[in-house]
């Protein structure tokens, strides 16, 4: 589970590619390129390793113009699986 | 046909090793310094590679850390754009070396694991003192702070060094462990007797990763290759012939799997001769056994054959004499009851002796009756 306060961002390795050729975009990791959609690229284009997930969630909200309490939901699901394969990090 | 784009590249960058691994996954008849690809035409190939849609280069070997531009060559592969991932017995690295690694842009690091300890290391690797310098290694690693992955080749011989070498990957701050136990190809082949494990270790090796993935979870991440003499179904090899990557060697040909020379009737195309495009979509090595219309049966009315592409090309080549076969791992294979019996042969042999890997241009050990 990812708290509001937690700082997440992505680690040494781990980054974010415009992939011409497949005109798509991808996250870089070891090992592993993973495609992007629409919304994981607009989650993660946020990570800058100042702002809180709890900031970026309600930022993400305000400009969806979609219930808090739902991006919440969905970006801590997306966020949480990277966590757990060491694509993303967490700090306080 | 229809096929995609690649999504990796394995550029074997030569073929030379201080270490002498009984398992090599380099051919038998390895490439000799004098014909390996020159600095220049590594770049123009990296940068082909880009142009194709490879996301990632994995630079290997031989020991990559042999060729003297390596660090040139990882920061045109990175100016290509590409994710460089090293992989690496660690032994020919330098501290300043990897701080020139470091500043050329490395992405990652895949370091080998060839036993626990020195005993062990030393006598798998065939080159005293590696244990001790790869240990060195990987502490320059953690210091600067590349991102690891530890490659533990797991067999017969080291598998009950399976719990040491996680808790290794854990203490090097390592972010995934890939536990791959011994494929046998090339080299491995004439170590059937003294590597292949017994059924009982492979049971109790997925069992220890089970556990381990369970307990390490969000710490270490854990990919697991078991030993598929003791399966069911094949393994996907190379995620399907032609369908995600492509390997090119120290003197420049172009092969769907590394071990595609075992198959004495294909044809490889150079990267000295073709750009990568014309050899990924049009070369015949790579239609030889794309899709799966030159599948037979049981695979060609199998409902897995999209699964696993029949599985591997080289073990059907190697065990059954014919590349288009059904991989005999598989249980619908007729030879699948003839492999397993071979397996547990071989497993249950007393033979100890290991054949180690030569160097380029040596003669070749053959295995003592
Ligand atoms: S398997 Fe061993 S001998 Fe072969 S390239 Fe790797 S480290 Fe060298
Ligand atoms: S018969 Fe062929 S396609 Fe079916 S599971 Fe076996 S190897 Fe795979």
């Amino acid at each position: 589970m990812i708290d509001r306060e937690d700082i997440p961002f992505l680690p040494r390795g781990v980054r974010l590619h415009f992939d011409k050729v497949r005109d798509q975009w991808v996250l870089l990791a070891p090992e592993r390129a993973v495609t992007l959609d629409q919304v994981g690229q607009a989650i993660l284009s946020e990570l800058d390793g100042i702002r809180s997930f709890g900031t970026i969630t309600e930022d993400l909200a305000s400009r969806y113009n979609a219930p808090a309490e739902e991006i919440a939901k969905d970006t801590g699901g997306f966020l949480g699986a990277l966590l757990d394969r060491r694509f993303l990090e967490l700090r306080r | 046909m229809n096929a995609r784009p690649p999504i990796a590249m394995l550029a074997e960058l030569t073929h030379r090793c201080p270490l002498s691994c009984p398992y090599c996954s380099n051919p038998i008849e390895l490439a000799r310094i004098d014909s390996e690809l020159d600095t220049e035409t590594w770049k123009r190939v990296f940068r082909e590679a880009a142009e194709i849609g490879v996301l990632q280069l994995h630079l290997s070997g031989g020991e990559p850390a042999s060729r003297r531009d390596l660090t040139e060559l990882i920061a045109a592969a990175r100016e290509a754009g590409l994710y460089t991932n090293l992989i690496t017995s660690g032994i020919g690295l330098t501290e300043r070396r990897l701080h020139e690694l470091d500043e050329a842009g490395l992405d990652h690091i895949q370091l080998s694991l060839q036993g626990t300890d020195a005993a062990m290391a030393d006598d798998i690797g065939g080159y005293r003192g590696g244990f001790d310098r790869k240990m060195q290694v990987a502490g320059w690693i953690k210091e600067i702070g590349f991102p690891l992955t530890l490659n533990a080749v797991m067999h017969r011989r080291n598998l009950h060094q399976l719990p040491r070498s996680i808790e290794l990957a854990v203490e090097m701050g390592a972010r995934r462990i890939e536990v791959a136990t011994v494929q046998f190809h090339g080299w491995a082949l004439k170590n059937r007797d003294t590597l292949m494990p017994t059924m009982e270790q492979a049971r109790e090796t997925d069992a220890i990763v089970t556990e381990a993935r369970k307990r390490l979870k969000g710490m270490l991440v854990i990919d697991y290759v078991p030993a598929d003499y003791h399966s069911d179904y094949p393994k996907r090899c190379m995620g399907g012939w032609a369908t995600t990557g492509l390997n090119v060697t120290p003197d420049g040909e172009v092969l769907p799997c590394h071990a595609a020379q075992t198959i004495p009737h294909l044809q490889f195309d150079n990267v000295r001769e073709s750009h990568l495009r014309d050899i990924w979509y049009d070369g015949s090595a790579f239609n030889a056994y794309r899709g799966t219309d030159w599948m037979q049966e049981p695979c060609q009315s199998c409902d897995r054959k999209l699964k696993d592409f029949g599985g591997c090309r080289c073990q059907a080549m190697a065990i059954v004499g014919d590349a288009a076969a059904t991989d005999p791992v598989c249980i619908k294979s007729p030879h699948h009851g003839a492999l397993q019996l071979q397996a547990d042969a071989h497993a249950h042999s007393d033979r100890k002796n290991l054949v180690h890997r030569t160097a380029p241009g040596k003669p070749i050990p053959e295995p003592a009756e």
